[in-house]
């Protein structure tokens, strides 16, 4: 079925400057993968070496974070709209008591 | 090598928010317009954002995604947009850690502020290159008359 991502700014760059992408998808996950095999530029923006979604890479349906419904195996409808949002995250070099490098 | 554009006023903004939260990081959003063809960005708006660590809050600092969001929202009813994000590094240097590469995007800019001993120090920024291998600075200065931002007002980032 056809659902809508819509694009934060900084990544437009990686899809021809559209702010909305549409793809056939089922799922959460089929989305982002559909995303990034038409767009394979996009795909280390959002996935980390080992082919997971970056931590700080969340899916908004609508108002809600997918991490709060069935996470990438959410269900999507025809004319669902997903929202690319980071968290925003940083900090000093070294890392805290009791947490790893990454 | 693109150029940010602060004005004195927010600079002094983001210098106040790290010293108050010392020693621990601050963090918030920046509002504004990117220029790219002269490789500009202007900052309309500084957004102070809760760091919304549990713990660690010395050397790490999380924004919610539902502040992005909000923050984002509240740009674009602006004719603005989200165009980086500003934290702080007690007692280190105005320098991007790999923490801070790895979770990064390219498209924004980094301020980044120094903040020794509870004194503010050196404001420097930076872009995620485009391969993800590294930050590259970008230039930091006050706007010129012609490229003064058309308002300056200051609330704070909530989800």
């Amino acid at each position: 079925m056809s659902v809508r991502v819509q694009i934060p700014t900084p990544l437009r760059r990686f899809t021809d400057e559209n702010g909305e992408v549409e793809v056939e998808a089922g799922t959460v996950e089929e989305a982002l993968r559909a995303l990034t095999e038409r767009h394979p530029d996009l795909a280390r923006h959002l996935y980390d070496d080992a082919g997971r979604l970056r931590s700080f890479v969340n899916v908004f349906l609508g108002d809600e974070d997918v991490r709060h419904l069935d996470g990438p195996a959410t269900a999507v409808s025809p004319g669902d709209c997903l929202l690319i949002i980071p968290s925003i995250a940083g900090g000093l070099g070294a890392p805290a008591a009791g947490e790893s490098r990454r | 090598m693109s150029l940010l554009i602060l004005t004195h006023r927010h600079r002094v903004a983001i210098e106040r928010h790290a010293a108050a939260t010392y020693p621990e990081e601050c963090c918030g959003v920046l509002i504004g317009r990117a220029h790219p063809e002269r490789r500009e960005v202007l900052i309309e708006q500084v957004l102070p954002a809760r760091n919304e660590r549990e713990e660690a809050r010395e050397n790490r600092f999380v924004i919610a995604p539902e502040v992005v969001l909000a923050a984002t929202r509240q740009a674009r009813s602006a004719g603005l947009d989200v165009v980086g994000y500003y934290h702080s590094h007690p007692d280190h240097p105005a320098e991007p850690s790999d923490f801070d590469r790895e979770h990064a995007w390219p498209g924004l800019s980094y301020v980044i502020v120094a903040v020794e001993k509870g004194e503010p120090g050196a404001v420097r920024s930076w872009r995620l290159a485009d391969d993800r291998s590294r930050f590259e600075e970008e230039g930091l200065e006050e706007p010129r008359a012609a490229t003064r931002p058309a308002r300056s007002v200051e609330r704070s980032a909530r989800g």
